[in-house]
């Protein structure tokens, strides 16, 4: 019996070791990632908060929604939340959780990466009272890139065919003819391509079909939407999930916001026929979305981009995000500080944020219509 | 002699044996109302147990059928699941077939190592090694799914080129361990983290189940001139038989039901795969982590209507595994 305890107490010490260093270790590793996080949150604090109207903004907001607009948002939340005193808690849990949040009451504004569907309109005008319904004001804009992992590349360039042919399997090495037309004088591998996409549902996966279809509806035959429909390929959660395969592969591309791209991804330039092939950046993206016209109804903002525009700098795999309120019968206590809110991010200070964190701001033209509605809120 | 020794040391374990002697003459004498109050109170709980079970079969179901009717595909067959298109199209065969080889495959891999490592923890290893061992698989079993998750997809996945370059060259003429060469995202690397995910649950209970081994079996069969391994064989195996079964289960129920490291770890697509090697394949809970959150009101109910299916499945299991302990009954330590 006496040889039992010891030996108990001896395991027990030792799994009381083994504890206390895991603690350790996890000590150690919070400490690295809060430095790290207070590092690259740095350069967007920058902007004065004193430009920034409260107008009765108080208390606490609750919103949920696209996940693709996640790091602007908490962007221009520090800032408002600095000059306002106002707590935002922005989820991030996609898209379809925060329309269903919004139609359901439980929130006064979501965003999302594409526009209200008429039954998701329908089921608003529960929420809005007074005869009001939720509209779409689009805010920000983002390019997709399209990221790719060959050693020896560096300035590869694609067209929608291509594009097209690669993500669904007809074209599969790196030193197909078509690529190498577009690439003259690069050194193209012969090199198995792994093409990776999104296995969950995903905003960002509708938009990079969204531009397939109209580019090239001859080589991209599926109906679109946010889940992967092309057969072959490989696949991975999220879009940090797709681009940390593409990094991990040689040979592999996948396409995820401009902001994974560096740190061995390089983005791919698209040619769109004009007279340069367009690398996507903030600016090209917006030059896109200028192209694009406003298809929505009444107060609603929803825009249909062109996909085949060919100006110049213009990057078309560009997708927009919209926030979604009620254009009349908000609710009395949240409506103030969601419209001071909104106020702030389509200001010029707002938008400004956008193009250092790797989004797009909105064209002149069409924020201006976006300040004049939320102005019109009630 | 040094084995009489040892089995002396850790001879009274304590069993907590349920509560089956008593529960047959309680309700008879039940006048004093302490047994009253236990009556009813054991009562109330099982029923409650029912009515949970019931309330959970009940929302799945309603909310399964508001789903399929609105399928415009085939609900079991269809490999697709496009649930935010107008008409909605899908369908859980690739999910029922993934879920399935995933956790098969993890259960042969991790079955007999984690019998071979109770085995080596009751009977082989000296005392001083077979604590800190058990600890260690105890402490395995704490880690969150989610670690195992990042593990495998940033230290497992990388390292599997090779063993899944090595089955190819020598077993792909069969066709289910044929490689094309892609990240080896596949079902076979789902069973292996699997495997490991449920080692030491099935490791603890097989442990438990060897050490109650009555000694008196074991002296019977060394002084009859058995070897140690004859033991094992004649007196420890039968014996734990039904034991490991019922960890076994606890371990695929697991499997069965692993949400992130799945999809941390998986490539998955709505298409069947002849190889084991090539990504491909999907599980339940892995498509319903993936595709809740842009789900509209329609598409979460027909991920409620797959998540019944797995109910089913396994509820099925338990079942089947259940069937097996009782018919194994005559072998177990009851009448021992």
């Amino acid at each position: 019996m006496k040889l039992q305890r010891t030996n108990r107490l001896r395991a027990v010490s030792l799994g009381a070791i083994a504890v206390s260093s895991a603690l350790a270790l996890t000590a150690c590793g919070s400490d690295n990632t809060s430095t790290g996080s207070t590092a690259s949150g740095g350069p967007s604090t920058s902007t004065n908060a004193s430009a920034i109207k409260c107008d009765g903004a108080k208390g606490q907001l609750l919103s949920d929604g696209s996940s693709a607009q996640k790091n602007a948002i908490q962007a221009w939340v520090k800032n408002f939340s600095q000059a306002c005193g106002v707590q935002i808690n922005y989820k991030a849990g996609g898209s379809g959780a925060g329309v269903t949040a919004f139609t359901q009451g439980q929130i006064p504004w979501a965003g999302s990466d594409s526009a209200l569907k008429p039954d998701a309109v329908a089921a608003s005008k529960k929420v809005c009272s007074s005869g009001g319904q939720g509209i779409d004001l689009p805010m920000l804009g983002g390019p997709i890139a399209v990221g790719y992992n060959v050693n020896g590349v560096d300035n590869l360039v694609l067209d929608a065919p291509t594009i097209a042919k690669i993500f669904d399997g007809k074209i599969t090495n790196w030193n197909d003819p078509a690529i190498a037309a577009l690439n003259k004088g690069a050194k193209l591998p012969d090199l198995k391509i792994q093409a990776f996409h999104r296995s969950d549902d995903s905003g960002t996966t509708d938009n990079f079909t969204k531009y397939l279809k109209a580019a090239t509806p001859e080589n991209w035959k599926y109906s679109g939407g946010k889940t992967w429909q092309a057969q072959g390929g490989q696949s991975a959660a999220q879009s940090s999930g797709v681009a940390q395969q593409v990094k991990q592969t040689n040979g592999a591309i996948g396409y995820f916001e401009l902001s994974y791209v560096g740190d061995g991804i390089k983005a791919a330039s698209v040619n769109t026929g004009a007279s340069a092939p367009v690398a996507p950046s903030s600016d090209s993206a917006t030059k896109a979305i200028a192209d694009a016209k406003v298809v929505g109804t009444g107060q609603d903002l929803s825009l249909k981009l062109n996909y085949n525009t060919k100006a110049d700098g213009a990057y078309p795999i560009t997708l927009v995000t919209y926030e979604i309120v009620c254009d009349k019968g908000n609710k009395p206590d949240t409506l103030p500080t969601v419209k001071s809110f909104l106020n702030y991010i389509a200001s010029e200070d707002g938008q400004k944020i956008l193009s250092g964190i790797s989004y797009a701001p909105m064209p002149d033209e069409i924020i201006s219509k976006v300040r004049t509605t939320i102005a019109g809120l009630s | 002699m040094d084995i009489s020794t040892k089995k002396t040391t850790d001879a009274p374990p304590p069993t907590p044996q349920p509560a089956d002697a008593g529960h047959r003459r309680a309700p008879r004498g039940a006048t004093r109302p302490g047994d009253r109050i236990f009556l009813g109170l054991s009562r109330g709980s099982g029923i409650l147990l029912l009515v949970i079970m019931a309330a959970i079969a009940v929302f799945l179901s309603y909310r399964a059928s508001l789903a399929i009717s609105k399928d415009h595909g085939n609900f079991l067959t269809t490999f697709e699941w496009n649930t935010n298109v107008i008409p909605p199209s899908f369908g859980i065969a690739v999910l029922a077939f993934g879920t399935v080889v995933s956790s098969v495959i993890a259960m042969a891999l991790a079955v007999p190592v984690a019998v071979a490592i109770a085995l080596f923890l009751t009977h082989y290893a000296p005392r001083k090694l077979s604590g800190p061992v058990a600890y260690v698989v105890d402490l395995l079993a704490a880690v969150p799914s989610i670690v195992y998750g990042l593990w495998g997809a940033l230290i497992l996945v990388p390292h599997l080129n090779g063993l899944f370059g090595w089955l190819n060259d020598y077993l792909g003429w069969t066709g289910i361990f044929s490689w094309q060469g892609g990240a080896p995202r596949s079902l076979l690397t789902v069973g292996i983290l699997l495997a490991i995910m449920i080692l030491p649950i099935i490791t603890n209970v097989s442990r438990e189940v060897f050490r109650q081994v009555p000694q008196m079996h074991e002296e019977a069969a060394l002084a009859l001139g058995a070897t140690r391994w004859e033991v094992i064989r004649m007196a420890v195996l039968p014996f734990g038989r039904s034991g490991v079964i019922s960890a076994s289960m606890l371990g695929l129920g697991r499997a069965l039901g692993e949400t992130m490291a799945v999809a941390t770890v998986l490539s998955p697509t709505f298409d069947i795969q002849t190889s084991l090697l090539d990504p491909g394949g999907g599980t339940f809970a892995q498509n319903i982590a993936s595709k809740f959150g842009e789900a509209t009101q329609d598409g979460r109910d027909a991920l409620i209507a797959s998540g019944l299916i797995l109910f089913v499945i396994t509820l099925l299991v338990n079942g089947a595994a259940r069937a097996i302990i009782a018919r194994r009954k005559e072998y177990s330590g009851a009448n021992a």
